[in-house]
């Protein structure tokens, strides 16, 4: 086999794992999009929270103790015990779960019927809120997450590329551990919202809300579902690439990444998601093993944008979206 | 006359069992900033009868029928219901109580066939938990059977089967009317509401809907509320008539009373008071 086409091929098997990972983002925002029509601002800073709560729950941090130092002069930072990593992640389901249900108390059911862009600059407020709550709960300075899976090349997968083609494929192993957990999830949340009393109703409220209390199902029930899934996934993004980039304030920025993922497959569509997201994943990667030498590579950080405005141009519905058609 | 009737209930001329008391509306008054759309109106349904609701556009007939279902919260009175008073609720809790509805435009879920909006009927009859749903195991399984079952039984009796696996939203009109009451009876409810049911309908169609909603009423014994236009439909179906202008109750009574009273035929042939 040539070189190139092998070297392409790794190329592309790294862009899966991406993808993966771009998918899981992107269905975070798909899912409250779909149930309420909010385009969440602060998935991003969601994912951050999330996994700044898990390193405080597993490395037992004391929550807001800058702030009780300040105040009472005490020298408080760590209760003095760790959490298992298992029991620190249900502690930050449980803590995702709960703001969702204040996000839905204290904001959105104050804001029923507003404009979506009413409801956008309420995202915007929550994720400055959000960014700042973090900050105060558990320290602003960059964290190691440790979750227990090991990084480095993945010598599983070298092996068996190289008896396969005689050539060894990089792949991190902490990428592909990111990427199985991503699936899994995805694959989860599709099974749920296909097959489950709960995702039936949230699809109904999707599509129509006085049909769907006429038909006994609870808005506000299914919005503390939605957003308590978008933290779960939020959770499942910050814990990966924290534990790859340390926990600090970049994180909250893989929201940017879903953009263009969401463009591509549809606001509204789970497959889209994840089809969406396999195609950058895997584009970006190609287009920079192929493209990025002629045109001096980090093509990485523009590719998936371009591929988005190009979608814009031609189908704004993206791949799934159903037809805009304008009625007249 | 109405009040000389037993509440224990009694039998129509075409021989169906009319019951006691099911809903009692008392001194309703719903206002939207200054309009008041119903004014101190009280009526009863019993169970087991088809009671119509009429009037004029703007009379305040789906307001009456937002109230019954929890969509609008009158600001005076009260909604006496199985013989309690209904506490305020919202439209999903009226409607786990077993009070199923159709709207006068149309609420579908556009983007599910018509099998799935109707399966969305079913919602609160599905108690297994969301793992043996996820995982298809044991009570799971045997509720969404019989959920089925049920639906098939719907789509059979409505005459939808060629279009059970249509997306709705391509669906013409009077169809789209019929799977909305197909959803609602899904739901096995004990009280039926539906608001202007026949509207927009031709001929045709009409005389189906009509033929529905009267053996839904024999066969299922399900009471119905019925907001309707047309005089004559009206007449032909229902047991007992209200009838609303400008928001207030002006006739309530068999069809041949309320054809009768001074006041409905004048609301109905718009003569004015001199
Ligand atoms: N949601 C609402 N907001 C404001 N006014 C309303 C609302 N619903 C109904 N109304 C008003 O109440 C009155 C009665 O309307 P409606 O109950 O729809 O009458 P009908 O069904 O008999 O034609 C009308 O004047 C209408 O404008
Ligand atoms: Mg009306």
């Amino acid at each position: 086999m040539p070189d190139t086409l092998l070297f392409a091929m790794e190329a592309a098997a790294n862009g899966l794992t991406a993808g993966v990972m771009y998918a899981l983002v992107a269905l975070g925002f798909v899912l409250i999009f779909k149930a309420s029509g909010i385009f969440n601002f602060s998935q991003g800073v969601m994912a951050l929270f999330a996994a700044l709560t898990l390193v405080g729950l597993q490395s037992g941090q004391i929550p807001f103790a800058h702030l009780i130092n300040a105040i009472f002069g005490t020298r408080l930072h760590y209760f003095g015990f760790t959490l298992p990593t298992l029991a620190a992640i249900a502690g930050t389901v449980v803590v995702m779960i709960v703001f969702a249900w204040l996000v839905e108390r204290y904001i959105f059911r104050h804001l029923v019927n507003q404009e979506p862009i009413i409801l956008f600059m309420a995202t915007i407020g929550l994720a400055y809120f959000l960014e700042g709550l973090g900050d105060l709960m558990w320290g602003a300075e960059v964290k190691r997450l440790d979750v227990g899976i090991p990084q480095g090349m993945s010598l599983a997968v070298d092996e068996t590329t190289f008896n396969w083609f005689g050539y060894g494929f990089y792949m991190d192993t902490l990428e592909l551990w990111a990427a199985l957990i991503a699936a899994i999830l995805v694959g989860a949340l599709v099974v749920f919202s296909q097959y489950t009393k709960q995702g039936r109703a949230l699809r109904a409220v999707a599509d129509d809300h006085q049909a769907a209390l006429s038909v006994g199902i609870s808005l506000r029930f299914i919005w503390v579902l939605v957003w308590s899934l978008a933290g779960i996934v939020a959770l499942v993004a910050g814990m990966m690439w924290g534990a790859k980039s340390g926990v600090q304030f970049s994180l909250s920025l893989i929201a940017l990444k879903a953009l263009p993922v969401l463009i591509l497959g549809g606001f509204t569509s789970i497959p889209g998601a994840i089809v969406g997201g396999l195609i950058i994943g895997v584009g970006e990667k190609l287009f920079d093993f192929f493209m990025g030498p002629l045109i001096g590579g980090a093509t990485e950080n523009w590719f998936a944008y371009m591929l988005a405005l190009v979608f814009l141009l031609f189908r704004p519905q993206g791949l799934f979206g159903e037809k805009i058609i304008e009625r007249v | 006359m109405l009040d000389t009737q037993p509440d224990e209930g009694y039998t129509t001329a075409d021989g169906r069992k009319i019951g006691g008391v099911a809903m009692e509306m008392k001194n309703i008054t719903l206002r939207f900033g200054g309009v008041v759309a119903i004014k101190d109106i009280s009526f009863d349904i019993r169970w087991g009868e088809v009671r119509a609701i009429i009037g004029p556009n703007g009379a305040g007939k789906s307001s009456m029928l937002n109230v019954i279902s929890g969509f609008y919260n009158p600001q005076e009175g009260e909604v006496i219901y199985k013989g309690y008073r209904r506490p305020r609720m919202r439209p999903y809790q009226v409607a786990r109580t077993g009070i199923a509805r159709t709207f006068q435009n149309i609420a579908l879920f556009e983007g599910m066939s018509v099998l799935d909006n109707i399966m969305t009927g079913r919602l609160n009859h599905m108690k297994a938990n969301i793992f043996q749903q996820a995982m298809w195991w044991g009570k799971a399984q045997k509720e969404e059977e019989e959920n089925r079952e049920k639906v098939e039984k719907v789509i059979d009796f409505l005459e939808i089967q060629h279009i059970r696996k249509t997306p709705v939203a391509r669906l013409p009109y009077g169809l789209k009317k019929r799977v909305e009451l197909a959803r609602a009876l899904a739901a096995e409810p004990s009280i039926l509401l539906l608001d202007e049911p026949m509207a927009g309908m031709n001929v045709e169609e009409k005389e189906d809907m009509c033929r529905f909603i009267l053996d839904v009423n024999d066969e299922f014994g399900t009471t119905i509320v019925l907001i309707e236009h047309d005089m004559g439909v009206v007449m032909d179906l229902s047991d007992r008539v209200v009838v609303m202008d400008y928001g207030k109750k002006i006739g309530d009574g068999t069809p041949d009373e309320v054809r009768n009273n001074e006041e409905v035929i004048k609301a109905y042939l718009g003569v004015t008071d001199d």
